[in-house]
């Protein structure tokens, strides 16, 4: 469960988003600069909201009254952001294993097995394709056992036919992970495919939540 | 005193002066590029200083610092430490020469490290310190390393500082700049020239691998 209720200046820009989600996969959809990254950036502890909450599964990320407010390292939040943002001196599997602590599930095997990413974990992060990147990035943010994952437009920097290959890497992650994802989404086709509900931001305000 | 002898002890203090500054301004080029602080653009303009000021006037100023009268200089003499006009005072100058011109460069390598890489590192889990030194330094690296060699090539030529804070006494505080100085003054013009040649060699040197490194970075 993620509940958020927060408010946030940004020069000119406010956000005032308050929602409870408690589905396995919530999108943020809305025109752009509506602040749907902003959101992601709130939840993740990049960005502090000037007053409000953040908690995830009864957790406290932020809180404004109780003045917490723990930095991005403790939260335990898998972010994916839009560039993806592998690291560039390190190759495949120096990234995956940047956040894994000793013990932790999930393993580097299963991972990789998983996203089917196992061929590739000897390469440098300058020889992969759109796709590759995306899927890499990804488990480098589960192999960190986050206890929820922020996408940033998983899909949009690959083409149509790729984005049906890698929707199924985002549902098997949703399913059998049991990981908890919210991410950002222009795509109606890529919505009914892993959403259960649909968060509609508009002007930095929510506009609408619906199950889909 | 030798030709080889003064270039030798110019070589050391200015390697000794490069030691000293890179723990201290490494994480200062961070923190002038990343962080948001009171007192920010104070603690800028005095590392800059250096930079613009004559640097006779840097080396006046270290001299009353610490002189064994000075604010850090009586404080020194009491632990048994006497820095001006010996091989320390060298090192100091030196150094502060050396610095701003080590921080600016630095700073603008960690100011090209996309802000996102530190970000994604942190919701993994790591520390500051972590992202620090797994992140941010590794990918600011060539710049730091060039920074540092331009900092040892100013610190080589010193002269304005130096000849205030150090003196210019043979074996002991005599660098190759104010050897050149010296000898000129005395009309050794021959000794005066071969002292030039190493010099501009060793410079050429330095510049040059910190153009490369620069250049490594940029393709």
């Amino acid at each position: 469960m993620i509940a958020l209720d927060v408010e946030l200046e940004q020069g000119a820009f406010t956000l005032v988003a308050n929602v409870t989600l408690t589905s396995r996969a919530a999108a943020l959809f809305g025109p752009s600069g509506a602040g749907k990254t902003t959101v992601l950036d709130t939840i993740a502890g990049l960005r502090t909201p000037r007053r409000g909450s953040i908690a995830v599964d009864d957790r406290v990320l932020f809180s404004s009254s109780a003045r917490i407010n723990l930095p991005p390292h403790q939260r335990r939040i898998g972010y994916v952001p839009q560039d993806v943002a592998l690291f560039p001196h390190m190759n495949v599997r120096a990234n995956l294993l940047y956040g894994n602590h000793q013990g932790s599930s999930p393993t580097l095997e299963r991972v990789v097995e998983m996203l089917e990413i196992t061929s590739l974990v000897d390469r440098r992060v300058t020889q992969l394709s759109g796709g590759e990147r995306q899927r890499v990035a990804l488990g480098r943010a589960l192999m960190s056992s986050p206890s929820l994952l922020l996408l940033d437009e998983p899909l949009a920097a690959v083409d149509v036919p790729l984005r049906r290959r890698i929707l199924p890497y985002l549902q098997r992650v949703r399913d059998e992970l049991q990981v908890p994802i919210v991410y950002v989404s222009h795509d109606r086709e890529e919505i009914d495919a892993l959403a259960d509900t649909v968060v509609r931001i508009e002007n930095g305000r929510i506009a609408g939540v619906e199950a889909v | 005193m030798s030709a080889f002898q003064i270039t030798w002890f110019t070589l050391l203090c200015a390697v000794g002066a490069t030691v000293l500054i890179v723990p201290a301004g490494v994480p200062l080029a961070w923190l002038l590029a990343r962080r948001r602080f009171r007192g920010r653009a104070v603690l800028e303009a005095l590392v800059t200083m250096p930079l613009v000021v004559p640097p006779v006037a840097t080396g006046l100023l270290l001299l009353v610092l610490f002189s064994r009268r000075g604010m850090l200089g009586a404080l020194l003499e009491r632990m048994g430490i006497g820095i001006v006009f010996t091989w320390k005072a060298v090192v100091l100058a030196m150094a502060v020469m050396g610095l701003p011109l080590l921080v600016r460069t630095a700073r603008a390598g960690f100011e090209q490290v996309n802000t996102r890489y530190e970000s994604v590192a942190a919701t993994l889990g790591a520390s500051p310190l972590r992202v620090f030194f797994t992140i941010s330094l590794p990918l600011a690296w060539p710049a730091v390393l060039a920074g540092a060699v331009l900092a040892f090539a100013r610190a080589l030529g010193e002269f304005g500082a130096t000849i205030v804070v150090a003196g210019s006494i043979p074996g002991a505080t005599r660098t190759l700049a104010v050897a050149i100085y010296g000898y000129t003054e005395t009309g050794q013009d021959r000794q005066a020239l071969a002292l030039v040649a190493i010099a501009i060699v060793i410079a050429f040197v330095a510049l040059w691998a910190s153009n490369r490194l620069i250049e490594r970075r940029q393709a």
